[in-house]
C-alpha cells in the first residue's frame, strides 16, 4: 500500500536532495545550515503526530529530544557507545519513559493536557539540572578524541548528518504510514470526538498513550544525534521552551494533519528564522515576525499552507497527504 | 526567631505575589475557557512599565501602580481584540495558539527596545529586623499591595452589577445572553482586568528583584501552578493557593537545595492535574 | 579635473596600501545582551584597544608584512547555543585567521567544540573553567589563571586574620564557579578551616532569600562564592538588605567591574579575586606598560579598565607576538609560537600548558585579591592579598 503512494517517492526524493546537495562541492556550511532544516522537520512531524493527528496540544515535545540528547551523550561519550547504538537506546528509552508517563497524563483532556506538558518539561529540566552523573547545570561535554572513533572531528560530522537526515526521512515515513493505518484512523477519532470515539469502541487510552510514545521515539534519537554533534549538551539548550513552541508554530503554518505540511513548515520556519538571526536588521525581529505569521495562520488559515493548496487546488487533496 | 520560621515569612510574602499574578490568569480561564498565553509577557510588560515611570517621577513606587493598572486595562482591551475576540468561539487550541503569538510579538518588540539584559528598580523601604533575620520593607509593601488589589476585585465581582454580569458570563454564557448581558463587553471587560492583574503583579515583582524581558515565563509557570492548586475562576482562591505555595516553599527550603524547588512545585502541579483536575479548593462541579 | 585627480590619487594611495598590508580576520562574540553583558562588554573593549592601536601603528608586522587586523563579531545573546552557530558560521562563511573567545566559562567550552572540530586557533579570556584543556584539545590557549587558583589568596588570607571563622559557600551552579569552588573547599579543609554551609544555585536566580535565611541560619561568618555580574550583584545587594552579620565577602567576577559602585552601601568591605589590577606593576618584556595600558583606556572609555579588559587586551598582545614570532599568519607555526610562549607584559607572565592532557591550559599567570574600600574620595578598589602586592591593608571584619 505504502510503496505506491507517491508521497512516500515525495519523502525519498526530498532527504536524497538532502544529502546531495552539501556533498556536492563539500560545502560544510550549507551542511550546517541544512542539518537545522531536518531537525525542524523531525520535530514538526512528530508533533504533528500529537497535534495533527490525535488533537492533543503538547507543550513539553522538547523534553523528549532533550532526553534523548542526555541519555545519547552520556552513552556515546562517558560510556565509549557506538553512536548508533546510543542513539537508538536513547530513542527506545525516551518512549518507555513516554509511555508510562502517557498513560497517567493522558487522562487529561484539552488544555489540561497541554498544561501538564509544560509541568512535565519544568520538572524534568528541573530534576537533570540536580543530577550529578549527568553533570548539573554544568551539563555533559564530549571529548574531542571521542570522534576519532568515526574518522576524526571533520568526517564524524559529515556522518552525523547523514543520520540527521535519515532520521528525518524515517520521521515523514512514519507520520505517513500512520495516516493510512487502521490505528491513525482511531487517532482521528479521537480527534473529531473522543467521547464517539469511546462509543465506536476505540480504546483511547492505549491509543494516546501509544502515539504518544511513538512520537517521542525519533525525536530523542534526533537528540542523540545532534548533541553529540554539538559536542556538549546542558539543561537550558537541552530543554529549550522556545522550541518546543517553536514547533508547534512550524507545524500551524505548514498545515497540521498532513505529512507534507508538517516537514513544509519545519523546513520553511527554520530558513526563515535563520535568515532573520542572522541578519543585522532583522534579528531583533525574528520573534515579532514568527509571532505575527502564526497569528495570522491560527486567525485566518488553521488549514496551514497545505490547507491553502487543497482549496486553491481540489485535486492536490488526493495526491498530497 | 527560628530559621524555619523567617523561610517561611520570607515565603508567604511572595505568596501573595504569586497569588496576584495568578489571579489574572485564573480569571480569564474561568469566565471565557481561554489559557492566556499572553500572561507572562504582560508580567514583563507590567515590570518594565514600574520601571519606566519611577525613572520619570521617582516618587514612592507604590504609588505608581495605579497608572499601571490603568494601563493594564487599556492593554488588556488591545490583546483580546487582536487575538482573543475572533476566536472564541473556536475550539480552545486557537485561542491558546493566537495569545501564544501575541506573546511571541510582545517578547520580541521588548528584546529589540530592552535588550535581554537584566534591569533594577531602585526604590528601597525600610526594613524590620526581629533576631538575626530582617524582612524587607519593600516585600511587605508588595505583599500588602497585592492582598489590597485582590480584595478590591473580589468587592467588584460580588458588589457591583459589572462584576455580577462577570461572574454570570462565567457561569453559563448563553443564560446569560438571554438575560440580557451583552457578552462581549462582559468577556472583554474581564480579560483586560486579567491582564491589568498581570501587569500589577510584574509591578510589584521589579521593586523586589532584577529581572529582563524574559522574566515573565517563570512567573506564568509560577501562576499556571497556583491556578491548578486554586482550581478554575476562583481568583480570590488564587491569591490564598499562591500564599500557600510561598508557604510551602519557605518550610522546604531549609532541608534540601533551593535548586530542587521547581522540581518540587511542577511535579505537585502535574499530579494534582491528575488526580484533581477541578483543583485542591475546587468546585465539585465545574 | 581637481576631483578627478584627488579621486585617482586615493584610489591608488589604496591599491598601493592594499599591496603591502594584508587582512587578518578575528573572529569572537560578544553578549550585547543577556545576563554577561557587564562583563562582556568589558572584555571587548579591551579586544578594541589592542586592534585600534595595533592598526595605528601600521599593523603587525612578521615575515616582511604587515597585518592589519579586522574583526568579525557578533551578539551571542549569552546563550550557549547561538555560541556555536556563530563560531560555525565565523570560521566556515567570515573566513576568520583566528578566534577570540566569548566571555564566561560555559560560552567558551561551548566555542572550543566548533573551532577544535574546524582546527582554528582560539585564545581564550575571560574563561577560567580548566575542564576543555583536559578534553584532548590542540589549539586552546588560555589567558586566565584557571579556577582553582580563585579563592585560594582568601582562603590564605582568612588563615592569617581569623583561622576560627566559619565559612559559607554559596554560588552559581555554572562550569566557572562550579571549577572555583569545588577546589576551594579541598584547599580550606586543608587550611584546617572550618566550612559550615555549601549550596550551589541556579544560573538566572534573582530571589536570594531562602538562600540568605540558611546563610543566617548556619551562623557563618564568611560568605565565599558567588559567579557573574547578574547574580553576584543581586547577590550582594540582598545580603545587605537582609543585614547578613557577615565579616568578610568574597564574590567572583562581579566585584571587578567599575558598575560596582552603583550598589552603593551594599559594594563597601565586598573582596573579588583578580586577574589583574592597575596596582599590580609588571615590568613588561612585551607592549606597553600597565600604567600605559589604564590611561589608553581610560581615556578611550571613560571608565578604568577591569581585569576582564586587560586579560581582552593581552589576549590580543600574546597573538600578536606569536604571528611575528611565526613569520606569518600559518595555523601550526602561529600555535608552534603560542606553545613556545613564556612572556611577561603589562598583565603578568603568561605561558600555556604543553602537556597533551591539559594543552593550552595557563601556568604562568598569578591573581590577586582587591577589596572595595572607603576613602576621603569615595570607594576605591585596593590589592589586598598577596602582602607583596598590596596596595593597602585588608579590612576585617567588614563592619
Amino acid at each position: 500500500m505504502i510503496l505506491r503512494h507517491p508521497v512516500l517517492y515525495i519523502i525519498l526524493a526530498f532527504a536524497a536532495i538532502m544529502v546531495w546537495l552539501p556533498l556536492h562541492g563539500n560545502n560544510v556550511s550549507l551542511r550546517e545550515d541544512l542539518i537545522l532544516v531536518a531537525i525542524a522537520v523531525i520535530l514538526a512531524s512528530n508533533l504533528n503526530l500529537m497535534i495533527g493527528y490525535t488533537g492533543y496540544v503538547n507543550f513539553g515535545h522538547i523534553v523528549f529530544y532533550g532526553l534523548g540528547g542526555y541519555i545519547g551523550l552520556y552513552l556515546a561519550a562517558e560510556k565509549g557507545w557506538n553512536l548508533v547504538l546510543a542513539a537508538l537506546l536513547a530513542g527506545v528509552g525516551v518512549s518507555l519513559f513516554a509511555l508510562v508517563l502517557g498513560l497517567g497524563i493522558l487522562r487529561l483532556r484539552g488544555a489540561y493536557f497541554a498544561l501538564a506538558t509544560i509541568g512535565i518539561l519544568v520538572a524534568v529540566q528541573s530534576f537533570v539540572a540536580n543530577f550529578d552523573p549527568w553533570g548539573r547545570s554544568t551539563g555533559l561535554y564530549v571529548s574531542f578524541d571521542a570522534y576519532e572513533k568515526l574518522g576524526g572531528a571533520r568526517h564524524a560530522l559529515w556522518v552525523t548528518y547523514f543520520l540527521v537526515i535519515a532520521v528525518m526521512a524515517l520521521s515523514m515515513i512514519l507520520s505517513l504510514g500512520i495516516k493510512m493505518s487502521k490505528f491513525g484512523l482511531g487517532l482521528f477519532a479521537i480527534r473529531e470526538d473522543e467521547g464517539a470515539a469511546v462509543v465506536l469502541g476505540v480504546n483511547t487510552t492505549v491509543y494516546k498513550a501509544i502515539i504518544y510514545s511513538v512520537s517521542a521515539f525519533l525525536p530523542a534519537v534526533a537528540g542523540a544525534l545532534m548533541f553529540y554533534k554539538n559536542g556538549m549538551i546542558d539543561p537550558s539548550i537541552a530543554f529549550e521552551f522556545m522550541l518546543s513552541l517553536e514547533g508547534i508554530v512550524m507545524l500551524m503554518l505548514g498545515g497540521k494533519g498532513t505529512v507534507i505540511g508538517a516537514a513544509l513548515g519545519g523546513g520553511l520556519y527554520e530558513k526563515l528564522r535563520s535568515y532573520l538571526l542572522t541578519s543585522p536588521k532583522l534579528s531583533n525581529f525574528h520573534l515579532v515576525i514568527a509571532g505575527g505569521l502564526l497569528l495570522v495562520v491560527v486567525l485566518f488559515a488553521p488549514g496551514g499552507l497545505i490547507g491553502w493548496l487543497y482549496k486553491a487546488v481540489p485535486r492536490s487533496r488526493k495526491v498530497l497527504e | 526567631m527560628s530559621g524555619i520560621f523567617a523561610s517561611m515569612i520570607d515565603g508567604l510574602l511572595i505568596g501573595a505575589v504569586y497569588g496576584l499574578a495568578a489571579m489574572g490568569l485564573s480569571l480569564i480561564w474561568g469566565v471565557m475557557d481561554v489559557i492566556n498565553l499572553t500572561h507572562g509577557a504582560t508580567i514583563a510588560l507590567g515590570m518594565f512599565g514600574m520601571y519606566i515611570l519611577f525613572s520619570a517621577f521617582p516618587v514612592n513606587a507604590y504609588l505608581l501602580l495605579i497608572p499601571i493598572i490603568a494601563a493594564g486595562l487599556l492593554l488588556g482591551l488591545l490583546i483580546y481584540w487582536i487575538s482573543v475576540h475572533w476566536v472564541i468561539d473556536r475550539p480552545q487550541l486557537a485561542s491558546l495558539l493566537s495569545t501564544f503569538a501575541v506573546n511571541m510579538m510582545i517578547i520580541g518588540i521588548g528584546t529589540a527596545i530592552w535588550s535581554t539584559s537584566p534591569y533594577n528598580v531602585n526604590f528601597t523601604l525600610p526594613g524590620i529586623t526581629v533576631g538575626a533575620y530582617t524582612f524587607t520593607g519593600n516585600h511587605m509593601a508588595a505583599a500588602s499591595a497585592a492582598v489590597i488589589i485582590a480584595l478590591a476585585l473580589e468587592l467588584f465581582l460580588y458588589r457591583t452589577r459589572m462584576g455580577k454580569a462577570i461572574r454570570a458570563v462565567a457561569d453559563n454564557r448563553e443564560a446569560a445572553e438571554l438575560m440580557g448581558v451583552s457578552s462581549t463587553m462582559v468577556l472583554a471587560l474581564a480579560f483586560a482586568i486579567g491582564i491589568s492583574l498581570a501587569a500589577s503583579s510584574g509591578a510589584l515583582v521589579s521593586t523586589l528583584f532584577p529581572f529582563t524581558i524574559l522574566s515573565g515565563a517563570s512567573y506564568q509557570m509560577k501562576s499556571f501552578v497556583v491556578t491548578v492548586l486554586a482550581g478554575l475562576g476562583r481568583p480570590f482562591g488564587a491569591l490564598v493557593a499562591g500564599v500557600l505555595l510561598g508557604l510551602l516553599e519557605g518550610a522546604v527550603t531549609p532541608f534540601i537545595a533551593v535548586s530542587w524547588i521547581p522540581l518540587i512545585e511542577f511535579g505537585l502541579f502535574v499530579v494534582v492535574l491528575v488526580l484533581f483536575p477541578r483543583g485542591i479548593f475546587g468546585r465539585a462541579t465545574a | 579635473m581637481k576631483r578627478l585627480v584627488l579621486t585617482i590619487f586615493v584610489l591608488s594611495t589604496l591599491f598601493v596600501t592594499a599591496g603591502f598590508a594584508q587582512n587578518l580576520t578575528v573572529g569572537f562574540t560578544v553578549s550585547k545582551t543577556g545576563a554577561l553583558n557587564v562583563d562582556s562588554l568589558e572584555q571587548y573593549r579591551g579586544f578594541e584597544l589592542w586592534r585600534d592601536q595595533v592598526n595605528a601603528a601600521g599593523g603587525i608586522k612578521a615575515g616582511g608584512k604587515n597585518y592589519k587586523i579586522q574583526f568579525v563579531s557578533y551578539d551571542d545573546e549569552s546563550n550557549t547555543k547561538r555560541v556555536q552557530q556563530l563560531y560555525s558560521r565565523m570560521v566556515l562563511q567570515d573566513n576568520a585567521d583566528f578566534l577570540f573567545s566569548p566571555y564566561s566559562s560555559s560560552l567558551t567550552a561551548t566555542a572550543a567544540i566548533v573551532t577544535e572540530q574546524y582546527g582554528k586557533i582560539m585564545l581564550t579570556t575571560g574563561a577560567a573553567e580548566g575542564k576543555t584543556y583536559t578534553l584532548g584539545n590542540h589549539y586552546l590557549f588560555q589567558m586566565f589563571t584557571p579556577g582553582a587558583e580563585y579563592l585560594k589568596g582568601t582562603l590564605d588570607a582568612l588563615k592569617a586574620k581569623d583561622p576560627k571563622a566559619t565559612i559559607a559557600l554559596v554560588y552559581e551552579d555554572a562550569s566557572f564557579s562550579v571549577a572555583v569552588v569545588n577546589p576551594a573547599k579541598a584547599y580550606a579543609q586543608q587550611l584546617g578551616l572550618n566550612v559550615v554551609f555549601t549550596e550551589a544555585y541556579a544560573p538566572n536566580t534573582t530571589d536570594f532569600s531562602a538562600i540568605i535565611d540558611k546563610v543566617i541560619a548556619s551562623k557563618a561568618a564568611v560568605l565565599l562564592g558567588g559567579g557573574h555580574y547578574a547574580d553576584g550583584s543581586t547577590l550582594a545587594k540582598q545580603l545587605y538588605e537582609h543585614k547578613v552579620p557577615l565579616k568578610m565577602i568574597t564574590l567572583l567576577v562581579a566585584p571587578d567591574s567599575d558598575k560596582w559602585t552603583e550598589l552603593g552601601d551594599s559594594a563597601v568591605g565586598v573582596m573579588v579575586p583578580s586577574q589583574w589590577e592597575p596596582q599590580t606593576a609588571f615590568k613588561a618584556q612585551y607592549g606597553l606598560s600597565g600604567a600605559d595600558f589604564a590611561k589608553a583606556y581610560t581615556a578611550k572609555y571613560n571608565a578604568p579598565p577591569s581585569y576582564e579588559s586587560a586579560g581582552g587586551y593581552a589576549c590580543g598582545l600574546v597573538l600578536q607576538r606569536a604571528i611575528e614570532q611565526a613569520g606569518g599568519p600559518d595555523t601550526a607555526k602561529v600555535a608552534a609560537a603560542l606553545n613556545a610562549t613564556d612572556i611577561t607584559t603589562f598583565y603578568g607572565r603568561t605561558k600555556f600548558s604543553t602537556a597533551a592532557n591539559e594543552h593550552g591550559l595557563q601556568i604562568g599567570h598569578a591573581m590577586v585579591l582587591a577589596q572595595w574600600q572607603k576613602d576621603k574620595s569615595g570607594l576605591v578598589k585596593q590589592v589586598v592579598w598577596p602582602l607583596a602586592a598590596k596596595s593597602a591593608n585588608l579590612v576585617y571584619p567588614i563592619h
